[in-house]
């Protein structure tokens, strides 16, 4: 079991739903993310996503894709991902962190060392944006045979049909794409998303978070009353990028809180 | 008759060409993807859309090309026979339009609105905004930003049919830049919007789907080498970037054990330095664009830019079938220079009166090669894929004339 189930509990014993924060590793150097990423777990964030830099990220929108070569430039490699998560576990014991990225990192990685070596750094899953249900076999089963979570991404555009097979074999949580679109557009419609958050629910029995396009804290507590989870990428890495580590702490601790206090009242 | 082999028999049902191929792509795009897979599988033995296909081929793609004996050529290389298969005479001056016209056809079967593509030198962009146009479709192309500055004929051609250009500045503004907007562009709009790729590669259904359109290139090859001498020929040659046209040259081919099939990568500055496109004879296997094929890599996973002289071969990965026929043998892979393109690109015009694209070039420079192995018993096949004009102004600068 990872750290996710026990923090998603938690959220749900509590009546809040969870902020997820993401950060693209190495952007703009190793020694900036381990701040932002101690930072971002001591200003609220329930989980963390750490990208994972490729040169071809297809689903990413401009700021994630211009933090990716930012990232790449000053020479991130999974490698150097993994040992930022290692020691982002000396001081954070408890607060979950699932790499997210494209697949040929760890496909030239290879799929069982990766895994193993994500295990030992204090990973606790991955979401890979280019291998839909259809092609994660290799990739799951070494996750599962390390306890890692494999994290199913859902989309507007999968249908009640299909939805089933997108999340039988997920674990941890579900992501929720919130629009079709690439990461940082513009989000869908609050109704919209709480149907297809029920669904997805009903469909996995898992949590489920809802990503792309989240901005603004009133935005991040629309989606806290219909979502178990809020995730929030580019406006982070925007804030890192624009104005520094502070700035993007500050406005993690404003989503963060937004989030957790949406249901209270 | 020959023995059939299986080598035509794939993709099998999950788009994989032996473990390579397949559909890695976004949640989003999924959907899309199967929807795409079933509809040209209904439509592949439609009668009525494959008349129309060959309609549109004969009428407005001027096909069948003819199969050309290139008498001085063979001479000037002391060996084998060699034939052309002359592509460069296509509508729009390449095979290109083959791919485009079958599946803008199967984009208004579809109900589409809207047709994308991705484009290098302009090429595929300019086939693809050809067809959009006779069929009325709004057509929006994605070129990187420096393709944009370099291939400016091409960029106001395709204005010219219609459709609107978008300058890519993502990533390093190349050909796989292009790509990865069009498709964020199709995950943006994925209802409406009809991606045409524009090579054997991408998510299946696209390598199997571009490679059945591309094919008229190898069946009207072959019925036509046995018409003119009697027989097939020894071997079959083909440049590859993506691999389109070779892929579409070979695959009829694929169970005539007797035709050796060889695809040309270009070679760049030479497989020896960090500058060329050759991902088979230099790359390794990795997943981008929704497949898993040879791509130029780092030890990283990072996809690392392809350079050719020829910009329509500059792609860092390489169809999936091509990637199979390689690691079971059936295709040989070997690579041209660009100074050996520029070469071959002199001595085609000069002694068969045919100004070769650079693409072919490449493939020219190992039939030179191959016409002495087989000796003048020998013949060989060679798909002329398109025509120079497009380089005149590249290729001028590489010998430093100015124009």
């Amino acid at each position: 079991m990872t750290r996710l189930t026990p923090t998603f509990d938690h959220l749900s014993s509590q009546n809040r739903a969870g902020f997820v924060a993401y950060v693209m590793a190495g952007d703009p150097d190793a020694g900036t993310t381990l701040e932002t990423l101690r930072g971002l777990a001591d200003a609220g964030a329930d989980v963390i996503e750490l990208g994972v830099p490729f040169t071809d990220p297809m689903a990413d929108g401009p700021t994630i894709q211009r933090a990716a070569i930012r990232a790449l430039d000053g020479g991130m490699t999974l490698k150097g991902v993994l040992e930022l998560v290692r020691q982002f576990r000396q001081t954070h014991a408890d607060t979950p962190i699932i790499l997210m990225g494209y697949a040929n990192p760890f496909h030239a990685f290879g799929y069982a060392q990766a895994a193993k070596a994500m295990a030992e750094a204090g990973a606790d899953g991955l979401i890979c944006v280019d291998i839909p249900p259809e092609e994660d076999a290799e990739l799951r089963g070494a996750l599962d045979s390390h306890g890692l979570s494999f994290v199913r991404l859902a989309a507007p555009t999968t249908s009640d049909d299909r939805l089933p097979q997108v999340v039988t074999q997920a674990s941890g949580f579900v992501y929720y794409v919130s629009t079709t679109g690439v990461t940082g557009a513009k989000s869908g419609q609050t109704a919209d998303i709480a149907d297809a958050v029920a669904r997805v629910r009903q469909a996995s029995g898992l949590p489920v978070a809802v990503g792309f396009g989240v901005k603004t804290a009133d935005r991040a507590a629309e989606i806290a009353k219909v979502a178990d989870a809020v995730v929030v990428g580019s406006a982070i890495v925007d804030a890192l990028d624009q104005d520094g580590v502070e700035a993007a702490l500050s406005l993690a601790g404003t989503l963060a809180d937004a989030t957790h206090a949406a249901r209270g009242g | 008759m020959t023995q059939p082999n299986a080598f035509s028999q794939f993709p099998d049902l999950a788009g994989r060409f032996g473990e390579f191929g397949g559909r890695y792509v976004a949640e989003t795009l999924m959907p899309n993807i199967l929807a795409l897979e079933d509809a040209y599988d209904r439509y592949k033995r439609d009668a009525e859309f494959v008349a129309e296909f060959d309609l549109f081929s004969r009428d407005f793609v001027g096909r069948p090309s003819p199969l050309y004996f290139a008498e001085r050529l063979t001479e000037e290389f002391g060996g084998a026979q060699i034939w052309f298969k002359r592509d460069e005479l296509n509508h729009t001056g390449a095979h290109k339009i083959n791919n485009c016209l079958g599946q803008v056809l199967l984009a208004k079967r579809m109900g589409k609105t809207r047709i994308i593509a991705e484009t290098g030198a302009g090429q595929h962009g300019v086939a693809t905004a050809t067809v959009a146009a006779r069929f009325g479709l709004p057509c929006e192309v994605f070129m990187g930003a420096t393709d944009v500055e370099r291939q400016k004929p091409n960029v106001f051609r395709m204005k010219l049919l219609g459709a609107e250009v978008h300058a890519v500045t993502s990533g390093r503004g190349t050909l796989k830049d292009a790509m990865n907007e069009a498709l964020r562009d199709w995950v943006t709009y994925p209802d409406e919007t009809f991606y045409v790729i524009g090579t054997v590669a991408g998510p299946h259904p696209y390598p199997m789907m571009v490679r059945d359109f591309q094919s008229v290139i190898g069946r009207e090859a072959r019925a036509q080498m046995l018409d003119r001498i009697g027989r097939l020929p020894d071997v079959a040659v083909a440049c590859i970037g993506g691999g389109s046209n070779a892929m579409g040259l070979f695959h009829p081919f694929l169970e005539d054990e007797s035709v050796r099939l060889v695809g040309v990568e270009a070679a760049g500055k030479g497989l020896n330095t960090p500058d060329h496109a050759a991902s088979l004879n230099g790359g390794k296997p990795g997943i981008l664009h929704g497949n898993k094929t040879y791509l130029l890599q780092d030890e990283d996973g990072q996809i690392t830019e392809g350079h050719s002289i020829s910009a329509g071969l500059d792609y860092p990965g390489i169809g999936p079938e091509h990637a199979f026929l390689h690691d079971m043998g059936r295709a040989e892979y070997r690579s041209a220079t660009d100074a050996e393109a520029l070469e071959m690109f002199q001595l085609c015009s000069k002694l068969e009166g045919i100004i070769p694209a650079l693409e072919p070039a490449h493939a020219l420079a190992r039939v030179r090669d191959l016409a002495k192995e087989l000796g003048k018993d020998g013949t060989i096949l060679m798909n002329m894929c398109g025509r120079g004009d497009k380089d005149v102004f590249s290729v001028a600068g590489a010998l430093g004339v100015e124009l």
